[in-house]
């Protein structure tokens, strides 16, 4: 429904407006900065992941992409010296605050990260045990949520004869997807990935940008990537990054077609440095 | 604009705009050439210009091949996929401009000297003029990457259409004043429409280049003024 259809149906438009605001981004972040210490990693980084999206990072080592990923679910939380200033809305609620429940943050926003990291443990437990974290259910529940994180995963049918075999007996690929079936079965609303296929080999890749694909359409979705043919394949916006800025950010086609900016135009091209 | 970190893709980039301009020169002369050979009968001439089509056909399996193995080795992107798009889209359209020489060139054999010649093939050298100068300045508008020349050359291919059509007009009258001017006429019609062709294909390049340059396509309705398609001439009778 377009915006002045809901303006006629309601009294208020003004606020009618600002609440489909909100529900188009499930992310905004308004100012943020980010300190190591004394070095400011992030100088104010505005931008909103939309709601169903997949929005692409890209840039060159220490630009802060992954740094941004880590303070949407406040990873950074978990090291002495790190601090986020600004404003990260989650559905409208700052998850900066230190009233944040911490837990229910990285339930709500569950992140894969760069190497597979399967616990020591059997392929059911693995996603059992992310499950337990955040709740408690009956042991057969565990089991209709554990198959329908695997076979969300794409992964069911190659491990559904061994899922009392070990998360490490698997290839690099399924370890991956794995950690996927993992985040997922916490049913979080928003999924983070960096640079998840910076160690899979081409088909494993392929497998997670396809299970990146359909996973959308439930989750919104954030991607750190190394690779700008995965941004440009995976994403539907694309921000670039340096220096701790946001330079450009907008529609992949459009990135990746005419940047507007000369420093993105460089960088996606191979000219920088 | 900084070069690229791997050297190499500049030298391949360099190297596929050069025979751009190599097969630009190639076309722009074959055309020049064929109303030179129109109209002076000079079949040794028009024979020549068969034979050097087969120039500019090498150099577009050229630019195609070297621009097929860069996407699949570079994964071009920004400018740069547009640069290779922008060569593979003008290589062809150059391709059919020398085409259309050729074709040209052909009618000089079938076309018998004839009184009315002088007059009518200077209306085709007149569009000749047009054409070329427009193909000229959009080669330009490539070679120098000029965005304000593009759309220049974009703009200005209505005075081609009009030019061609009054020409339409003139033709078909010849040939109802007296049959004995229809093989003449129809060939130099189709001439003619070669030449009009080869500035419609000077606009193409120019959207082409527009697009290379600036990434936003050139989309509104251009101007347009051949109404060949829909001219008639009434039949005199006496």
């Amino acid at each position: 429904m377009s915006e002045a259809a809901i303006a006629t149906i309601t009294p208020t438009p003004a606020v009618a407006a600002r609440s489909f605001e909100a529900a188009k981004d499930k992310v905004s972040v308004r100012d943020l900065r980010f300190y190591y210490g004394d070095t400011l990693a992030l100088k104010g980084i505005t931008l909103a992941l939309e709601t169903r999206k997949v929005t692409a990072f890209i840039g060159p080592s220490g630009c802060g992409k992954s740094t941004l990923l880590r303070v949407l679910n406040r990873m950074y939380d978990l090291y002495p010296n790190q601090r986020a200033e600004g404003e990260v809305m989650l559905d409208g609620e700052n998850i900066l605050s230190p009233r944040q429940d911490l837990n229910l943050l990285r339930a709500r926003v569950g992140m894969v990260f760069q190497k597979p990291t399967p616990f020591p443990m059997s392929i059911f437990d693995n996603i059992a045990f992310g499950i337990q974290l955040y709740e408690r259910l009956p042991r057969s529940e565990i089991a209709d949520r554990v198959e329908a994180a695997l076979t969300r995963a794409a992964l069911w049918s190659e491990v559904k004869d061994k899922l009392r075999a070990s998360g490490l007996s698997l290839s690099g690929g399924q370890q991956q997807r794995l950690c996927i079936a993992r985040t997922i079965a916490a049913r979080p609303e928003v999924v983070l990935f960096d640079e998840p296929c910076s160690a899979l080999d081409p088909i494993s890749t392929s497998k997670i940008e396809e299970l990146i694909d359909e996973l959308k359409s439930d989750y919104t979705i954030a991607i750190v990537t190394h690779n700008m043919q995965q941004a440009a394949r995976v994403s539907d916006y694309t921000a670039f990054m340096y220096l701790g800025e946001l330079v450009e950010f907008g529609e992949t086609a459009k990135m990746f077609m005419a940047p507007a900016d000369k420093r993105t135009q460089d960088y996606i091209t191979g000219r920088f440095g | 604009m900084p070069e690229h970190i791997v050297r190499s893709y500049d030298d391949e980039l360099s190297d596929l705009s050069q025979k751009i301009a190599e097969m630009g020169g190639l076309a722009e002369q074959q055309v020049a050439d064929s109303v030179v050979a129109l109209a002076r009968h000079d079949g040794e001439l028009a024979q020549r210009i068969i034979t050097a089509d087969q120039r500019i056909d090498r150099l577009q399996h050229q630019v195609e091949e070297a621009a097929i193995l860069m996407i699949a080795k570079r994964q071009p992107m920004a400018l740069d996929l547009r640069e290779i798009m922008a060569a593979i889209h003008i290589a062809n359209d150059l391709e059919r401009v020398g085409d259309l020489a050729k074709n040209t060139a052909k009618r000089v054999f079938a076309v018998e000297s004839h009184f009315a010649a002088q007059r009518l093939v200077a209306g085709v050298e007149h569009i000749a003029e047009l054409s070329l100068a427009q193909l000229k300045r959009v080669l330009d508008a490539y070679a120098d990457r000029d965005l304000a020349a593009a759309r220049d050359v974009w703009e200005r291919d209505d005075e081609i259409d009009a030019m061609y059509t009054s020409l339409f007009r003139e033709l078909l009258t010849y040939m109802m004043e007296d049959p004995r001017n229809i093989t003449f006429c129809t060939h130099l019609l189709f001439c003619a429409k070669n030449i009009e062709r080869i500035g419609d294909h000077a606009t193409n390049i120019a959207e082409t280049v527009h697009f290379l340059i600036s990434g936003v396509p050139l989309t509104e309705e251009r101007p347009k003024k051949d109404d060949s398609s829909t001219t008639s001439v009434e039949y005199a009778r006496s």
